[in-house]
């Protein structure tokens, strides 16, 4: 027993190490294309072909100056910023407001809706891609920001996520207030939405991202740069400027930021976001 | 007949429940009527006509759009790469995955930094992480074929090689996900009771022998749920291939979500990408409702 206690804490001593070597690695050949964006992004122009190499030692900021003048950066944040807030809001109060209604309203049809509502999760956007383009373009929506956030307010996730959650708040609190006489509506503002702050800012997370790295439906509905999306503007650029690969990447660094800020600050909630539905966004 | 109505109505409306499920639903029906179950519907309609979208004549064609995806190559090919791509991502983020979750389920410290480190990618724009990637596998500078001149291999110009345009898009759908599948077998790894590892260390058993004996099949529903996924994801590549190929070169990564959109916005061909759209369906919805049985999603969905 004592021999066997030996060998093992001697397999730790060495195991330890080897885990640390393995992960960072791993995590090493992760990060390479962060730190290849980042590092081309600061080179000087005539150094862009140059042999590579991973952490900058030249910092040539005026490239992101030159790209922001190349492409209407600043207006595709701008338009990214708004759809994003647009899509979160909805998603969050929308998402919410059905939410109620499946966890503690009793209407005829409930579990049958319930289970459509779901069933829309299994059509992707590919699916209604042209009848949702024609209805855009009916609309006279097209190069708007209606057609860009609209169709995105509610989100199947979300309702599934927040009835969950809706589910634990025990129902003794709805009734007393009821029967301090607050309408079901009231008792939803008031009550189930201040309770349910941790699932809705996950919701708000998992929204923001989507909607912040969103492409296809963007490309699909806008034709004016103006109306451009970060992603979708990145995308227009590398057509334009393949070659000036400094001006790219600073661009791509710019378009990336966002995002990777929202989930280091909101990364526990999303990581469990993930983990107790077992599902994404 | 009306008093009728009246009376169900005030019999289900009694706490004011209906009328506030009017309201509080009103918004989710409406989105979810006008852009989801609506355009399933009018996407089977529109795949019996012969239209461009825009003029006011369309052709009805029956089935025809399908006999004739059916019986060209086109979408065979598509299909074959949609499927080489979903195993090449499946078969390499999966295991490697795994192999992180074990590493850092082992008590080491640093635990929330390693996560972080993975997770990076899955939270990064695909469009981001294709543009950087395609410079990344630039034949001339690229930084992995210099690299990889230096050891003094010949490294292919993997997106213009119809034989390595596939390759270098599966690496970067396998640097996207790799991450997301740790964080999912991280928390199933939580899950199994240490005892089990504690008895077999007693039986003398090593560190591979409790992956292979203990983790791997324990983890074996983890696996399943994770598979599905992938395999949903990869039936909606597009971005990654609109960025790096174009579908290129000679249709080696012309998938599935690509050759629809060729049809639809490319082409105006709206029948026939129509009926890609049902066919894309049809793999979807056997791969969701499998994704719903791997999970407790179903029961939760009742309860």
């Amino acid at each position: 027993m004592m021999h066997a206690l030996a060998t093992r804490s001697a397999r730790g001593r060495l195991a330890r190490p080897l885990t640390h070597g393995l992960l960072l690695t791993g995590g090493f050949v992760m990060l390479v294309p962060f730190l290849w964006m980042l590092t081309t992004s600061l080179k000087p122009t005539r150094l862009a072909f140059s042999p590579p190499y991973l952490l900058p030692t030249t910092f040539e900021w005026h490239n992101y100056l030159e790209a922001w003048n190349a492409a209407p950066f600043l207006r595709f944040y701008l338009n990214t910023a708004i759809i994003a807030t647009g899509i979160t809001l909805g998603q969050v109060l929308f998402s919410s407001l059905a939410a109620y209604a499946f966890a503690r309203l009793h209407f005829p049809g409930r579990d049958l809706l319930f289970l459509v509502f779901l069933g829309t999760m299994m059509v992707p956007l590919h699916v209604t891609l042209i009848p949702s383009y024609l209805i855009v373009h009916w609309l006279g929506w097209i190069d708007t920001y209606q057609a860009l956030i609209v169709p995105r307010l509610v989100s199947a996730f979300g309702i599934f996520l927040l009835r969950q959650y809706y589910l634990t708040i025990p129902v003794d609190l709805d009734e007393a207030a009821l029967i301090d006489g607050a309408s079901r509506l009231h008792v939803w503002w008031r009550l189930i939405l201040p309770l349910s702050q941790p699932a809705l800012a996950t919701l708000a997370i998992f929204a923001f991202l989507f909607a912040w790295n969103d492409f296809l439906w963007p490309l699909v509905v806008t034709n004016d740069p103006n109306m451009r999306t970060v992603q979708l503007g990145l995308a227009m650029f590398q057509g334009r400027y393949g070659t000036r690969w400094t001006l790219l990447m600073a661009g791509t660094v710019t378009a990336t930021l966002p995002a990777v800020l929202a989930f280091l600050i909101g990364q526990r909630r999303f990581i469990q976001g993930i983990t107790t539905t077992g599902l994404k966004g | 007949m009306p008093q009728a109505f009246a009376a169900a109505w005030r019999r289900y409306n009694r706490k004011g429940d209906l009328t506030a499920a009017i309201l509080a639903l009103a918004p989710a029906l409406l989105v979810f009527g006008l852009f989801n179950i609506y355009p399933l519907l009018d996407t089977a309609y529109l795949s019996l006509f012969e239209w461009d979208g825009l003029s006011p004549q369309r052709v009805f064609v029956g089935l025809q759009n399908y006999r004739e995806l059916l019986s060209s190559g086109v979408l065979w090919n598509s299909l074959r790469a949609t499927a080489y791509y979903t195993f090449g991502v499946i078969t390499l983020s999966i295991p490697l995955g795994l192999g992180v979750a074990v590493l850092l389920n082992s008590g080491i410290r640093g635990t929330a930094f390693y996560r972080t480190l993975y997770f990076l990618p899955v939270v990064t724009a695909t469009v981001a992480a294709a543009v950087v990637w395609t410079l990344m596998l630039d034949p001339g500078s690229g930084l992995l074929n210099v690299a990889l001149r230096r050891i003094g291999i010949t490294a292919p110009s993997w997106l213009r090689s119809p034989t390595w345009a596939m390759p270098a898009v599966i690496l970067v759908g396998v640097w996207k996900r790799l991450g997301f599948n740790m964080v999912v077998y991280l928390a199933g790894l939580q899950g199994i009771p240490r005892e089990y590892y504690e008895a077999a260390e007693v039986d003398g058993a090593g560190r591979w022998a409790l992956l292979r004996r203990i983790t791997v099949p324990l983890l074996a529903p983890t696996t399943a749920l994770l598979t599905v996924m992938a395999l949903i994801d990869s039936f909606l590549l597009f971005d990654q291939v609109y960025v790096m190929t174009g579908g290129g070169p000679a249709g080696a990564t012309d998938v599935i979500g690509y050759l629809l959109y060729r049809h639809a916005f490319r082409y105006f061909n709206m029948g026939t990408a129509s009926a890609i759209a049902w066919i894309m369906f049809a793999f979807i919805a056997v791969a969701t409702l499998a994704q719903w049985r791997l999970t407790d999603f179903g029961a939760k969905a009742v309860t």
